[in-house]
């Protein structure tokens, strides 16, 4: 498999006053086109290594790494300027809250059509035309109505479409979701993922999917990266995760209630202080 | 032995009685304990005229007391609106609520009312007050109730929720997430109601924390003999808690099923069938025939 994205000794540190955190401690992982999720609870690093891969860190925060390329290109040796060319463009990032990524005095379909004409020479009535299919494929009934609403007249779930529409539009080359349909129900969610395994089967886009959804990584994934304290503690193919042998994706995945396992009470995750300090797991493929 | 049991031999499961038994002891239906909750025909809309939206268009049903009774629904489903009307938190709905064989009334309810039935939120991070403490946002709703040995109560309902005396003076804050949620499990328990209304309890918290505050319903439950409706949108969830569950869409109950007949994905509805097959991962094939239903 060619890899898109080579990641190599990633470190996220937020210096404070008194104390340094180290909020990812030396990550590496490769990515093919290939949907790659990285599973974790709060505070183990994964949404992190999502926006270092843009370089999205910014300060108290700081980032560095032995290697960050996509496809070739150093992303480390950019510019800030040759980097904003990328970030949309050739990597786009789904976030958690559409509330805070839609800009709220532009009109939605606006701002998909913009996202569109930024990185394809296209006039405004086929930016128009392509952001309605968008808004169409992303299971929005009414499109036309859609198009011209502003983001306060719209849900939090059809928010999060709509965003998901404007990362799709310019079709990148990577795709990192961090947690894309939590916010979505059930059916929805189902949905745009069957979006995103088009687009990585069908183009070849190279998908990394953050969740703290076991059962849904496992069963859309190709291939998973457990990340616990800042490092990958166990890496293997997503229908595999159920075998997992690592302490802590074990008691994950004991903790998770099952509709045909009944049990009388649910299992409560021991952390051990020596995960912390185990070294992490190169996953590069 | 598991709350969903004795709910079992609740009233519907109690044999009926000889006719001369029944007429020897006249008012012997009373001395059967009344639902927890009975709601008929409830109707909630918000909006006037062209905007008039109906939310919940006339639902009913009972929960036995001491039972676990789930509500499961997607988003606009109608299931937190059919949860705000019992508590009060809507006071514009029609039909009929009865809580422990009481009817409810819409506006300005009796204090007592509060006393048998609280209500427990999704959000820990929204729903305490940022700048009380732990002590303050306890003992207000004591006071409040006119409550004797505040002190005492607020000790034992912390241990209750297993936090324990340390936590006390602790502003919110200073709490994660799950311990979050145990103090407002606390300041739902402290007024010692027979009811609790449990609203997406767990959905904001990581799973290992999931696992403790569902594990600590459940003991809460059977030392203190509670009854729980819960809105959930996780099958999964419900299917721990609850003996019965009723689906809700567009306003409405599409269908009504025991635990026994969720565990063996066994719905009789397509809607819920539909939700079951988006609740056990994804499938592409699945996936493309979803329909719409509203």
């Amino acid at each position: 498999m060619s890899t898109l994205l080579s990641v190599e000794d990633l470190w996220v540190r937020f210096r404070g006053p008194n104390r340094v955190v180290e909020a990812v401690r030396g990550v590496s992982f490769t990515l093919g086109r290939e949907r790659l999720g990285i599973v974790g609870e709060s505070g183990s690093g994964k949404s992190m290594t999502g926006r270092a891969i843009l370089r999205l860190i910014r300060p108290p925060g700081e980032m560095s790494a032995r290697r960050l390329e996509l496809d070739g290109t150093d992303l480390l040796a950019l510019t800030e300027r040759q980097m904003r060319a990328i970030r949309g463009h050739r990597i786009s990032m789904i976030m958690q809250d559409p509330k805070f990524s839609l800009n709220p005095v532009v009109r939605v379909g606006e701002q998909i059509a913009e996202a569109y004409r930024a990185h394809a020479r296209v006039d405004r009535r086929e930016a128009r035309v392509r952001a309605l299919e968008m808004l169409h494929a992303v299971q929005i009934r009414d499109p036309e109505r859609v198009y011209d609403a502003y983001p306060h007249e719209v849900s939090g779930g059809m928010g999060q479409r709509i965003m998901i529409a404007m990362m799709l539009v310019p079709e990148p080359d990577l795709l990192i979701a961090d947690e894309p349909t939590s916010a979505l129900d059930v059916t929805v969610q189902m949905q745009v993922l069957a979006i995103m395994d088009k687009l990585v089967r069908e183009k070849g886009m190279g998908l990394i999917f953050i969740s703290h959804d076991l059962n849904l990584v496992a069963s859309f994934c190709d291939r998973v990266l457990i990340m616990y304290a800042g490092r990958i503690v166990e890496t293997c193919e997503a229908k595999r995760l159920h075998e997992a042998r690592h302490p802590y994706t074990r008691g994950l995945l004991a903790s998770l209630p099952q509709i045909d396992k009944p049990v009388p009470r649910l299992a409560v995750l021991e952390r051990d202080a020596a995960w912390r300090k185990q070294g992490g797991i190169d996953a590069s493929v | 032995m598991p709350a969903s049991e004795t709910t079992a031999l609740g009233s519907a499961g109690k044999a009926p009685k000889a006719p001369s038994e029944r007429r020897a002891e006249a008012p012997a239906r009373d001395a059967l304990p009344p639902p927890a909750i009975a709601v008929s025909d409830l109707r909630v809309a918000f909006g006037k005229g062209a905007e008039r939206f109906e939310a919940v268009r006339g639902v009913s049903f009972s929960v036995a007391s001491g039972q676990s009774y789930g509500l499961v629904g997607e988003s606009g489903s109608g299931k937190s609106t059919v949860l705000r009307a019992i508590a009060g938190l809507i006071d514009d709905w029609s039909g009929r609520i009865e809580v422990k064989g009481r009817p409810v009334e819409k506006k300005r309810r009796a204090r007592s009312f509060y006393r048998t039935l609280q209500m427990v939120f999704q959000d820990p991070y929204g729903s305490l007050h940022p700048r009380h403490t732990v002590d303050r946002m306890l003992s207000e709703p004591l006071a409040f109730h006119r409550f004797d040995h505040i002190e005492k109560r607020i000790e034992r309902v912390l241990e209750d929720v297993g936090l324990g005396p340390a936590f006390r003076f602790r502003y919110p804050h200073q709490l994660s997430g799950g311990q979050r949620q145990r103090i407002a499990i606390a300041r739902a328990l402290v007024l010692e109601p027979s009811i609790l209304l449990l609203d997406e309890p767990t959905s904001a918290l990581d799973v290992s924390v999931q696992a403790e505050i569902l594990n600590l319903l459940k003991d809460l439950q059977a030392e203190r003999r509670l009854t729980y409706l819960l809105v959930t949108h996780n099958l999964a969830v419900v299917a721990h808690m609850c003996s019965e569950i009723a689906v809700m869409n567009a306003g409405e109950i599409v269908e009504v099923m025991s635990v026994e007949q969720l565990r063996r994905m066994a719905p009789t509805h397509p809607y819920t069938r539909q939700l079951l097959d988006a609740s056990t991962g994804y499938d592409a094939e699945k996936v493309a025939r979803f329909e719409r239903f509203a």
